[in-house]
């Protein structure tokens, strides 16, 4: 099988090629050039953007256990249609990713979907109770990528403190959700003057901030390298700016809903808009955007969260937290960050491509010859507007309906084989 | 005239509406006062009251309300209905609906709940109290009791003492008087007091001796002895000691200050019993007014002058 896809801005942050030019892919890898035949595919991508496949590093499939809001067929299906080769799955599943047969189990499902790639992400205790690690050598020689409690914060800093020494040994990164649960006690969302006008319980930037805080000190301690998923405050982001330029390893994202919105979309008790951690005030939305802009926040991740119409249709306490992101990511990111300067295109792609699969430790990422050629298509002038109904994944529960976006994906490449095609 | 459908909160209320609600209460109230007190405005219509909390004086005075209405009315609270089952506040609203019932008034232990409701059925449905959202009908009785003594709210110097964080009341009576022209102060220690409300253009004091310079009115709110538990305050004792009305307080207002309380009222606690029983307090009125401001409610809810049709 041989494509050539003609005449596209190529893009490859690795290298940094940002050039108009032909790229070839031969048995499902990226080629030499070679003279097109009778059983080249040819791709015309005039105009448009050809960059590495795109990696969710945080997306929520819901399998096993809780089929009824997505399935991996089904999450996969949605991530193609986004733009994304490749996800990394949380292990909040029921049961929880702890062991490697849930682990290979997910990587069974995966391959019999055919659809993106899924990387698992492991839980650091067992249950993700936050108490005695799990089996975490086993789970990465099954396949685990990285090691999170994503949504059951590791409250104890000795536990942590173990994790990441053992990861260390592993050479595993550890992605925390940084949430401290005392500070944040049954709150809802971000707390301001919304949460006050609309009586519901705030949830404070320090609950965030203070697990940040802490992720870095014991990331300096241990050497183990430390992930902070859905960084949403100005105060985490300058926590970790500041680190890095003491060389801690530290890396984060963030959510296209957190440089994009803020705790207002709540107003109306809008329950598509409660999230975990969640929109926050005005100056925060601004300093993730800062953050990205410099390269304080590698990467852009969904935190793709489906849930069923009647778990959200109730009292905004009783809504589960999360919103869907796969299939609006990338208009996203190019109608608030690229088309506005904040980013250029080949910064965008990195942090939706390479930075997400150097993190991860994943071969992925690049237009390097001989590399899985897994890639993405995205005209940048493309514009629609997001309609729920139209979405591949089962969770229709996004703040975004109704929004025009401007730079869509039109085609999704996993190694070497159409997988979506506008 | 009214023309929306429910009545979630004063918050997205023009001053207007809230004068014309205040202005239907008047003759309500003179309903009230009369031997016989019931007229056949509402003849026909159906009330439902929808309670998930206890509630004794709200409840009772909706139902009243809508009595003396001669509307046809029932109660359903939460320990005797199929909430007890779990049924969604969804399905219990289409439920409704499919009785007919005209107006639900819903009171609930989470804020935007009556949003919830107000989206699925096509009944009136008015906000009796949501988690510390808002109680718009309480603040409209404030309203209505303040106007009643001083003609005017404008200008007016308002002061409201206690757990703002967990009060609904002082929210719908921080949208209420401010929209007639009234300055709100707050007071409290900073554990009961949210953040943002000077965005609200209300101004925060955590010393009631400052707080309560030329008030013209005082409004203190029911401090939970959970908020004591959850460690928002070491103990009764001192909240007593810095936020209790008592008489050496009372007299940095104004000489008619009126003193109200959304009640049930801690004595001893947050007012002393000789304040609550004396000339300044308003507190037994507001319980009268109550049922006048809600009749006025029902009234332009639920037909009787409303600019729209409850078509089913």
């Amino acid at each position: 099988m041989k494509m050539i896809i003609k005449g596209g801005r190529v893009l490859d942050p690795a290298s940094g090629r940002d050039e108009v030019t032909d790229l070839y892919i031969c048995d499902g890898l990226i080629s030499d050039k070679f003279e097109a035949d009778a059983g080249t595919a040819i791709v015309d991508a005039s105009g448009q953007l050809v960059m590495p496949g795109l990696i969710d590093m945080h997306v929520h499939l819901r399998e096993p256990g809780y089929e009824y809001k997505e399935t991996i067929a089904t999450g996969t299906a949605a991530a193609v249609r986004g733009g994304f080769t490749g996800v990394a799955c949380m292990p909040n599943t029921n049961p929880v990713a702890d062991n490697r047969y849930v682990v290979e189990f997910i990587r069974k499902r995966a391959a019999e979907a055919g659809q993106a790639g899924v990387y698992p992400v492991g839980a650091i205790t067992r249950g993700s109770r936050g108490k005695e690690m799990a089996e975490l050598a086993d789970m990465r020689d099954a396949g685990a990528v990285a090691f999170s409690d994503d949504g059951h914060p590791v409250m104890e800093a000795g536990t942590m403190r173990l994790a990441m020494q053992y990861c260390k040994m592993l050479g595993a990164v550890i992605i925390s959700h940084c949430e401290d649960k005392t500070l944040a006690a049954g709150g809802v969302m971000h707390e301001g003057y919304y949460s006050t006008i609309l009586g519901l319980k705030g949830i404070p930037a320090s609950a965030e901030e203070i697990m940040v805080s802490r992720e870095i000190i014991l990331a300096a301690e241990t050497g183990c390298p430390v992930h902070i998923a859905h960084i949403s405050t100005a105060g985490s982001v300058a926590l970790v700016r500041e680190a890095k330029k003491r060389g801690i390893p530290v890396t984060a994202e963030a959510t296209p809903h957190h440089f994009t919105l803020t705790d207002r979309a709540v107003a109306g008790y809008n329950t598509a808009a409660k999230v975990n951690p969640p929109l926050r005030g005005e100056a925060d939305v601004q300093a993730v955007r800062e953050g990205l802009a410099d390269n304080t926040i590698d990467a852009i991740a969904t935190d793709h969260a489906p849930h069923a119409f009647d778990e959200k249709n109730v009292e905004f306490d009783l809504a589960p937290f999360g919103m869907v992101g796969l299939e609006t990511a990338v208009g996203l990111v190019w109608t608030e960050l690229v088309h506005t300067g904040i980013l250029t295109p080949l910064q965008a792609a990195a942090k939706l491509s390479l930075n997400p699969a150097r993190i991860l430790g994943l071969k992925r990422g690049t237009l390097a010859m001989g590399t899985a050629a897994d890639i993405t298509i995205i005209d940048p002038g493309l514009e629609e507007t997001v309609d729920p109904e139209k979405f591949t994944s089962k969770g229709k529960n996004t703040p975004f309906a109704g929004r025009r976006l401007k730079g869509l994906p039109v085609m999704t490449i996993v190694a070497g084989e159409i997988k979506y095609r506008r | 005239m009214f023309k929306r459908k429910d009545l979630l909160g004063l918050k997205d209320l023009t001053a207007a509406e809230i004068e014309l609600l205040l202005d239907t209460a008047v003759p309500m109230k003179e309903i009230i006062t009369r031997p016989i007190k019931k007229v056949p405005t509402l003849r026909g219509r159906t009330v439902v009251n929808l309670f998930y909390e206890n509630s004794t004086r709200t409840r009772g005075s909706f139902e009243l309300a809508a009595k003396y209405l001669s509307a046809d009315s029932i109660n359903i609270s939460s320990s005797s209905s199929s909430v007890a089952k779990g049924e969604s506040l969804y399905d219990t609203a289409r439920t409704l609906q499919a009785l007919r019932a005209d107006v639900i008034i819903l009171r609930h232990p989470m804020a935007g709940a009556p949003h919830l409701l107000a989206g699925a059925v096509p009944a009136a449905v008015i906000n009796a109290g949501d988690g510390a959202h808002e109680h718009p009908s309480q603040a409209l009785l404030d309203l209505f009791t303040v106007r009643e003594h001083r003609g005017e709210i404008s200008g007016l110097r308002v002061v409201i003492v206690g757990d703002i964080l967990h009060s609904r009341v002082a929210r719908s009576d921080i949208w209420g008087f401010t929209k007639l022209g009234a300055e709100v102060r707050v007071c409290g220690p900073p554990t009961l007091i949210p953040p943002g409300l000077e965005q609200a253009g209300i101004k925060v004091f955590h010393r009631m001796e400052e707080a309560l310079v030329d008030a013209d009115v005082i409004i203190m709110l029911r401090i939970q002895k959970e908020r004591q538990q959850q460690g928002l305050f070491p103990s009764l004792r001192e909240y007593a000691r810095m936020y209790g009305l008592n008489r050496e307080r009372l007299a940095l207002a104004r000489k008619d200050v009126l003193v109200m309380h959304p009640g049930p009222m801690n004595r001893g606690v947050e007012i002393t019993a000789d304040i609550a029983g004396g000339p300044r307090a308003v507190i037994e009125e507001q319980v009268t007014n109550g049922v006048a401001v809600r009749m006025a409610l029902l009234y332009l809810l639920a037909g009787g002058g409303a600019g729209h049709e409850n078509d089913h």
